[in-house]
């Protein structure tokens, strides 16, 4: 019996390890595979050449400037939609609407992130590029400004659902605080709720902008794939490439070991860096936080 | 003088909890009124419609008036922000907002739209005198409020009540986690609060109703038992519920 036991408890605490592990493994693995196909790429493409403006792989031009650009423009655009709206919304559910009108929302804004963003990118082409064609009077409705709405879209849901549970997790005694003191629900909602949920926001955040660069779907569907220097205000109204959508459209016709296979698992690792670093912001953000609660605490 | 007459007072919550039936009092002015009972009785519920606070809570039905001044602030087109600033609350547990001590006081002058710099240290210093702080604080302002032990963080919410110089305080319970000493210097800060301010108390025992109570009302299960004077309510009281629970018989 007693034997038995520690033996089960053994293998038990065995699995759940090696479960733990493989996860930091898989992520290594990815790694380096992305490390061990992208860095030949150092040595065939002069790095002149990666910084130059044309992307044009059959003639081995690549620069991969215009697809780097292409998604900053589209990201910046969608993180400039998809945060005042994701607080908002996130404020609404959790600090104005009442209690069955949050019922009905929050489950809402759950489905809509689980939204295959095929679907999204269809929308995008058929009802929303032909609208800003017309609305703005452009050649092509398939640009960049689409591309940010419909990613936009994609993040909000991500932020409300982050930021809605660090606004509940604020004790209601303090919104009762400034209540008493005469503050308005503005007032209430401006300079207590969201300070105190500063950090779980700001996690909303950078989880919303890393879910937006990260898209490929939507964005090959709806930015019209040119790969162009975006760095004007104006190319928001240009069709732009993404380094996702990229990857995506060229991957599958490449030969394998050829210098644009490796380019293109190059664009790969400097995606991987971008989110990494995004992450690595949140986080230390989120750390910092909590160690000053914890100075203030002690 | 009454400040404040409660008339015919009804209450429910949408889930049926806590209420209050028929709830009719006078508090009168510069007086400690204590509301006392067992849990559950109504005497939170009671302080929190003074300022209205229960208009952010699901309620399902209420009725009566609430006379202060003479004006009945359970009227919809009252202005619920002055009143909560004429009627200020202090909490069971002391609610300090991630602020500095300073920016704690002068919050709700701010939300008032102060912003003369003499004006905003004038205050903070008089509500901290008066809430017997002043000295124990005086030399850190800018710390962080949090910083501050659990009983100056609650001297310091009275303080922050005072400084929008309300005409009502009321207090739920301030100093349920609070040590003797503590508890003590809020005691001896309201006695002497109440020659400018009428102050109503839910006191966290019954030995701190009648150490504090000028008035004192016994609340059972949403009603009103018996009201009087604080000495002869404690002493010979009138009813026998109220003997049973203040002899400790029950509650």
């Amino acid at each position: 019996m007693e034997k038995s036991l520690t033996w089960r408890e053994f293998v038990i605490t065995r699995l759940i390890q090696t479960s733990g592990y493989s996860a930091i493994v898989f992520v290594a693995l990815i790694f380096f595979f992305l490390i061990r196909e992208g860095i030949p790429t150092l040595g065939e493409v002069e790095l002149s050449s990666l910084l130059n403006l044309r992307w044009y792989p059959i003639e081995d031009y690549f620069g991969i400037l215009p697809l780097l650009t292409g998604s900053l423009i589209v990201t910046i655009g969608a993180g400039l939609i998809a945060v005042p709206f994701g607080i908002g919304t996130a404020v609404y559910i959790s600090e104005i609407a009442p209690r069955w009108m949050r019922e009905i929302l929050k489950p809402l804004v759950e489905l809509l992130g689980g939204l295959p963003s095929v679907v999204l990118g269809f929308l995008g082409i058929l009802v929303l590029s032909p609208f800003i064609r017309v609305f703005l009077d452009l050649p092509t409705g398939l640009t960049a400004l689409t591309g940010s709405i419909l990613l936009g879209g994609i993040a909000v849901p991500t932020v409300v659902s982050v930021a809605e549970d660090a606004l509940d997790a604020v004790p209601r005694a303090y919104r009762e605080g400034a209540w008493a003191l005469g503050a308005t629900r503005w007032q209430t909602i401006w300079r207590v709720t969201l300070p105190a949920a500063r950090s779980g926001v700001l996690t909303a955040v950078m989880l919303g902008i890393g879910r937006a660069i990260g898209e490929t779907m939507t964005v090959m569907m709806v930015t019209g794939n040119a790969p162009v220097l975006a760095l004007k205000l104006g190319s928001l109204f240009s069709p732009v490439r993404t380094m996702t959508a990229t990857i995506a459209a060229e991957m599958g016709e490449v030969a394998n070991g050829s210098t644009h296979y490796h380019v293109l698992f190059f664009i790969g690792m400097v995606l991987f860096l971008i989110s990494l670093g995004v992450n690595i912001a949140a986080s230390s953000v989120v750390f910092r936080a909590k160690k000053r609660a914890e100075r203030i605490l002690s | 003088m009454n400040k404040i007459v409660i008339e015919d007072l009804s209450l429910q919550y949408s889930d049926g909890t806590e209420s209050l039936r028929g709830v009719s009092l006078g508090i009168r002015q510069n007086a400690v009124t204590v509301l006392f009972g067992p849990a559950g009785g109504g005497k939170s519920t009671l302080l929190r419609c003074l300022n209205r606070l229960n208009d952010l809570t699901e309620v399902k039905a209420s009725s009566g008036k609430i006379l202060i001044d003479g004006e009945n602030i359970l009227d919809p087109k009252v202005d619920v922000i002055a009143l909560r600033r004429k009627v200020g609350m202090v909490f069971a547990r002391p609610v300090v907002l991630p602020l500095s001590i300073r920016e704690n006081l002068t919050y709700g002058l701010e939300l008032a739209g102060e912003r003369r710099r003499v004006k905003l240290d004038e205050a903070v210093e008089r509500s901290l005198r008066l809430a017997a702080l002043y000295e124990e604080v005086k030399d850190r302002l800018d710390d962080p409020a949090i910083a501050l032990s659990g009983g100056q963080q609650q001297r310091l919410c009275l303080a922050r009540s005072l400084v929008l110089q309300p005409e009502v305080i009321l207090l739920d319970e301030p100093t349920s986690g609070l040590d003797p000493i503590s508890t003590g210097k809020v005691e001896s800060a309201l006695q002497e609060l109440k020659q400018d301010y009428t102050i109503i108390l839910v006191p966290h025992s019954i030995q701190q109703a009648a150490r504090t109570a000028d008035f004192a009302a016994f609340f059972l299960q949403g009603e009103l038992i018996e009201f009087g004077e604080g000495k002869s309510l404690f002493t010979t009281p009138k009813e026998k519920r109220t003997e049973d629970y203040i002899t400790g018989r029950f509650g």
